[in-house]
């Protein structure tokens, strides 16, 4: 009787682990992504958007490529292509940050669902389980190492997990101690500051911008490959959004983005969770969850919340 | 400030240079030189060309024709990073300090010498610097915690830092207190002696007499006048200043009424008034606090009475609460504790419009941010703080003819130079927008007005017209609460003036002779209270 | 230049800034030059975009489009078109009116179907018991009623903390997207059915016709919508104050304006006109909702809202045109074998061009522009003081 029940705990920490790193690698690829152009003065409504371009053309890399870094690359490349848009509009031109964010999660919504109809409508091809790669030693840690039930928690995953991790470690390196972080914190806080010091706003926004892009499309690249084993319409189903509000709540600070990510992605895999645990629910009620969540939280933490005073405003050079 | 190379190849020399902007010929064929260990003035009104000019060295516009020369050899400042490599630095009039940036980290923006931040090598430099300029600096303290002379003083270690040859300070009096600008002159003093060049922005008279070793006088983006070294040794001060006031005002010094009443100006004197003691108190204060917003300071425990036909100066650096009281007063910031009772009545609890309504008005001094609502016709803007009034509403419609009727008269009035009522108010120059203000405020029955900053960044003329109705509100039985930076202005203006110093009333000193030192004394406060 | 001017005093949105020494008719010419530029050709650009995707899709784009006259126009198809203006309208009115404010309240899909099952789970036994006129007031109340409670959350957030509504407004909406369905599962499912779907009101009880067409009369209570949010727009009191906070924040807070209370009545207005739009749609159209159906409307009417550059009236024939765009689109893309996502990319492709002519526009300095008011503002006064 005891054993039982210390087995059931264990599986389910494991699976709530496992699921919640499968549903929060995404959201913390994009999340990280959005920390950094935040940060930049970039506010990135488009992201859903991006997030999809990566999701299919991952999809479609790791399908025809037959391996999943080449859908990583895709993704990443799709992901730098529909942040082009934002750069060259929002940033080098200054148009309105929030109106080109919406068409480009408008047109990445349509352009992959009909772009994946037209093609696959009939087959709906899916895509093989990904190898996971067990760390040594750490991979016999109950809970979190030891595979249980096919459920693979934090020492056993694939290595686009663990180099996400230490993504995010380096990136809160950049944005300490480096001339890059600085400079991307200066154009967020105070551009015309960083002008004056030499530093070019529109290129380092830009930047900024196109590695968001690249971690968007990474992150729904990993969705589809990892996460769903192929590619719907309509895939992300708001995760690009919850990446903001994630970015949001954690400041743009990339330890806390991750921290962040993994707990909404226990949300979000709460439902095989909770059948496993026996309870019943309605996957409606499991699919609020998470979005519930950011409106308690940000009722809760409205007045935490810090967005850089520069945000979603164009610069121009001698404007002020 | 003696230096030798005084016939050696300048360091600068700008040759002809013209920048128009559209509709505005900003800089026209100006010629000028900057040599080592000198301090060359410019002096000029507001839009005399000054800023632009400074853009065009600092790299952030470039000459539409003309010639910079930089020892000798023609060179183009195209970018910001360009003048700071050719050794010209630059302290702006607005400060450039990142406020969430500790003062290391604002001094190492910019630094392209490897991914790494160096840290320690930065460290080092700021205390040589420190150490040449004879000032003390936290590294570590974030900018928007220090005293704003202290943010100066960063702010020239930051024009320094890559081993400028050429400091270019723009306007860097304005937000100091008479010490302050002592302290600043020391400064300069230490810096010219190591060779540098530097250029002084103002444009008031007599600092540029008193700091600058050559001054090159501006009006209407033209070079008109220029005084040597020698021109400023041998001749007297009076001779000098008379003959500045000529050539920066020309012909139009007649117009502005007297030349004389424009030298008392500059040279910090008052025109004489009266307030009977017995005079009614008009607006009190009791223990006024309000929270200040995001970095700004708020008020504490504000108390003064103010009477019938008087002007009371606040006078103090920016920064220190000026808002906060301003908009408490106003009843745009709800205050936390404390009253405001207009003719004996408690107000406090009263919003903008029923203020308003009474008969206490504001005067803001950020015109363009909140002032104005740019997209709106003129005639539309006289009225945004009695929106739903009759009879310029009623039943919450709109009646067109009432309110630009009305309008109009007041465009007359105060000569607000607009083609129409109808006329988007964005399109006016920023003397027309504060006449628009101040037609808003002290019409339809002022009593107490508060005027922040009310002549900032305005020309000669309108700068006069709103000293004038300032005064005509007093003597015409109103009261005014004026808050200025300039304290030239306050001594000018008030009867008594009051010292806000860190979101407190420190004192208030009737105005007279020494007025300037009292004040001056209590701004910067006892050591003590400014550790 | 005042005659040109003085007609839109009260709104401010004088469509043309008047150009300096130009004589009145040039300036006229240019005005309609103006508007068929910022208007028109981003249209017409997005539907060339457009037809090159389909030709790379191997469709030939000159059938696809004459499907959507097909569909969308020809014979007694314009009935069917203007049909769908009536939702359209009513949420179009809902997001003119708050966007002038500068808020952006992008959680209309929740605020439409969470009033949709509302309406639909109650009308098969509200027109059953009391008579259909006050069945259909009541109903629209209810629909109105329930988008605006949905924005409270978002516009109560916003008033006291300054949360930006955006990210709010979407989160509400997905949770009233599940919501609805919950409902519909539940309380409102139809027993006589296994389908996760509600009763179906009988054809009779539902909105009449306009006499001598098809079309129900929800479209009439989407036009008086829009001249109603019109004429609160340009002469009240109320729109003037929702200009202001619309372009500038900070003066709103020195002329006095209640900025809470205002960013809460403009949330609620704009909710209930959502709302509105899910009655004209369910007692106008469909008669029932099931699980899973959500046609986001507002998504693709945001693009239209802003080409009308905010204005009520100007957004008739924008959405007069989308109407058609999207009742023929269903055909065309049938026939195509396309979904009709496709939708979402022509009116994606519509607003980048749009943000772009924008830009062409704004460097030739044409005049006033569409939205971004706070940054184009800055830029206009600042160039004015320099």
């Amino acid at each position: 009787m005891i054993l039982a029940s210390q087995v059931w705990t264990q599986i389910f920490w494991t699976s709530v682990i496992a699921g919640g790193l499968l549903a929060g690698v995404p959201l913390m690829f994009t999340a990280l992504g959005e920390a950094i152009s935040e940060r930049a003065g970039v506010l990135n409504i488009g992201l859903e958007g991006m997030m999809l371009a990566g999701a299919y053309c991952g999809f479609l890399g790791a399908y025809y490529g037959g391996n999943q870094w080449v859908g990583y690359l895709a993704g990443i490349g799709a992901g730098i292509l529909a942040s082009l848009i934002m750069v060259a509009l929002c940033v080098w031109l200054g148009l309105d940050q929030i109106v080109v964010g919406i068409a480009i999660t408008l047109a990445g919504e349509g352009i992959t669902s009909v772009l994946y109809q037209a093609r696959f409508s009939a087959e709906q091809p899916r895509l093989g389980n990904l190898d996971s790669n067990p760390i040594p030693l750490l991979d016999r840690i109950p809970v979190l190492g030891k595979a249980i039930n096919g459920q693979t928690p934090l020492f056993d995953q694939p290595l686009i997990v663990y180099l996400g991790l230490t993504f995010a470690f380096v990136l809160a390196w950049v944005f300490r101690r480096t001339n890059v972080g600085l400079n991307l914190r200066a154009a967020g806080e105070k551009p015309e500051a960083l002008d004056a010091a030499g530093v070019s706003v529109v290129a380092t926004r830009s930047y900024a911008v196109l590695a968001t892009g690249s971690l968007a499309g990474l992150g729904g690249a990993y969705l589809a490959i990892a996460g769903t084993g192929g590619f719907q319409p309509f895939l992300t189903q708001g995760q690009g959004f919850m990446a903001i509000v994630i970015a949001m709540l954690a400041r743009g600070r990339p330890i806390r983005v991750v921290v962040f990510s993994l707990m909404f992605g226990i949300a979000l895999s709460l439902s095989t969770v909770l059948q496993l645990a026996g309870i019943e629910l309605a996957p409606e009620v499991v699919n609020m969850l998470p979005f519930a969540a950011v409106i308690l939280a940000l009722i809760l933490f409205a007045r935490r919340a810090y967005l850089p005073p520069a945000l979603a405003l164009a610069y121009v050079r001698g404007a002020r | 400030m003696t230096q030798h190379n005084g016939t050696s190849i300048p360091l600068v020399e700008l040759r002809g240079i013209t920048k128009a902007f559209p509709g505005v010929l900003a800089n026209d064929r100006i010629d000028l030189t900057l040599r080592g260990g000198e301090v060359h003035c410019l002096l000029g009104e507001n839009g005399a060309g000054k800023s632009t000019l400074i853009a065009i060295l600092s790299g952030l516009n470039r000459p539409d024709a003309g010639e910079i020369l930089i020892e000798g050899k023609p060179t183009t400042i195209s970018s910001p990073r360009r003048a700071l490599e050719l050794g010209i630095g630059t302290v702006h009039q607005h400060s450039t300090l990142i406020p969430a940036l500790s003062v290391l980290e604002n001094l190492m923006l910019g630094d392209r010498r490897g991914l790494r931040l160096d840290e320690a090598g930065a460290r080092r430099r700021l205390r040589d610097l420190s150490a040449q300029l004879g000032v003390e600096i936290d590294p570590d303290a974030k900018a928007r915690d220090l005293a704003l002379g202290h943010q100066q003083q960063v702010e020239i270690v930051k024009a320094l830092w890559r081993g400028s040859r050429v400091l270019i300070l723009d306007e860097p009096t304005s937000m100091l207190t008479p010490q302050g600008v002592a302290e600043l002159a020391k400064v300069l003093d230490r810096l010219t002696e190591s060779g540098q060049a530097i250029v002084f922005i103002t444009h008031k008279l007599h600092e540029a007499l008193s700091l600058g070793d050559q001054i090159s006088i501006l009006r209407q983006g033209r070079l008109v006048g220029h005084l040597t070294k020698e021109e400023i040794r041998i001749r007297s001060h009076d001779e000098l200043r008379a003959e500045i006031v000529r050539i920066m005002f020309g012909e139009e010094a007649r117009d502005i009424g007297d030349v004389a009443e424009l030298r008392e100006e500059v040279a910090g004197a008052r025109s004489e008034r009266h307030v009977p003691e017995n005079a009614e108190v008009v607006l009190e204060l009791r223990g006024l606090t309000a929270p200040g917003e995001g970095s700004e300071r708020g008020v504490e425990e504000i108390s003064f009475e103010l009477r019938q036909g008087e002007i009371l100066g606040i006078a103090g650096m920016d920064g220190n609460g000026q808002r906060a009281l301003a908009e408490a007063i106003a009843g745009q910031r709800h205050a936390s504790h404390g009253h405001v009772l207009l003719y004996g009545g408690d107000v406090s609890r009263l919003g903008v419009a029923s203020r308003q309504k009474l008969g206490l008005r504001y005067v803001t001094d950020d015109r363009l941010g909140e002032g104005i609502v740019g997209m709106l016709p003129v005639g539309l803007n006289l009225f945004l703080k009695r929106i739903g009034e009759a009879p310029y509403w009623r039943y919450g419609r709109i009646q067109r003819a009432v309110v630009e009727g009305r309008a109009a008269e007041l465009v007359r009035e105060f000569d607000v130079r607009t083609p129409s009522v109808s006329k988007r108010v964005s399109t006016l120059s920023g003397g027309n927008i504060q006449k628009i203000l101040l037609a808003r405020e002290l019409s339809f029955d002022p009593k107490v007005v508060v005027f922040h900053k009310p002549t900032y960044g305005l020309d000669v003329k309108t700068t006069a017209m709103v000293r004038a109705l300032i005064r005509k509100l007093a003597d015409g039985g109103g009261a005014a609460v004026v808050i200025s930076t300039d304290l030239d202005e306050l001594l000018e203006l008030s009867d008594r003036i009051a010292v806000l110093s860190r979101g407190r009333l420190v004192g208030v000193v009737s105005n007279g002779p020494g007025a300037a030192e009292e004040v001056g004394e209590l701004m910067v406060g006892s050591p003590a209270e400014a550790a | 230049m005042t005659e040109t001017t003085t007609t839109t005093t009260a709104t401010g949105r004088a469509s043309v800034a008047a150009l300096p020494r130009r004589p009145a008719r040039s300036l006229r010419a240019e005005r309609i030059l103006d508007v068929i530029i910022r208007s028109i050709v981003p249209v017409v650009l997005a539907l060339v975009a457009g037809g090159v995707l389909l030709l790379a899709l191997g469709r030939n784009p000159l059938t696809f489009y004459g499907n959507i006259w097909t569909g969308g126009v020809a014979a007694g198809a314009w009935q069917n078109s203007a049909i769908r203006m009536a939702p359209f309208l009513l949420i179009a009115a809902g997001l003119t009116l708050i966007f002038r404010a500068n808020i952006w309240n992008l959680g209309y899909n929740g605020q439409f179907l969470l009033a949709a099952a509302l309406v639909s789970g109650y009308a098969p036994g509200l027109t059953n018991h009391v008579p259909a006129w006050l069945a259909f007031a009541l109903l629209f109340l209810l629909a109105g009623a329930a988008g605006a409670i949905w924005t409270i959350v978002p516009a109560v957030l916003k008033a006291r903390y300054g949360t930006n509504e955006i990210i709010t407004t979407l989160m509400m909406s997905f949770i009233g997207v599940d919501l609805a369905s919950l409902l519909i599962k539940g309380p409102f499912h139809d027993p006589t059915t296994p389908l996760p779907q509600t009763a179906v009101i009988p054809l009779d009880k539902m909105l009449p016709p306009i006499p001598g067409t098809r079309i129900h009369i929800g479209l009439l209570i989407a036009f008086a919508a829009i001249f109603v949010v019109h004429y609160m727009l340009t002469r009240t009191s109320w729109g003037l104050r929702l200009q202001i906070v619309g372009a500038n924040p900070r003066a709103a807070r020195h002329f006095g304006i209640n900025l809470p209370r205002l960013i809460l009545t403009s949330f609620l207005a704009s909710g209930f006109l959502v709302g509105l739009a899910a009655t004209a749609d369910i007692v106008g159209l469909w008669g029932y909702i099931r699980t899973g159906w959500d046609p986001a409307y507002g998504d693709t009417i945001i693009p239209f809202v802003f080409l009308a550059r905010l204005n009520a009236l100007a957004v008739v024939p924008f959405i007069a045109f989308f109407s058609v765009l999207s009742t023929g689109g269903d055909l065309a893309a049938q026939q195509a074998g396309l979904p009709t996502d496709v939708l979402y990319v022509l009116v994606g492709l519509i607003l980048l061009f749009m943000t772009v002519i924008e830009y062409l526009g704004r460097r030739r300095e044409l005049g006033q522009s569409y939205l971004p008011q706070g940054l184009r503002q800055a830029l206009h006064l600042r160039r004015a003081v320099a």
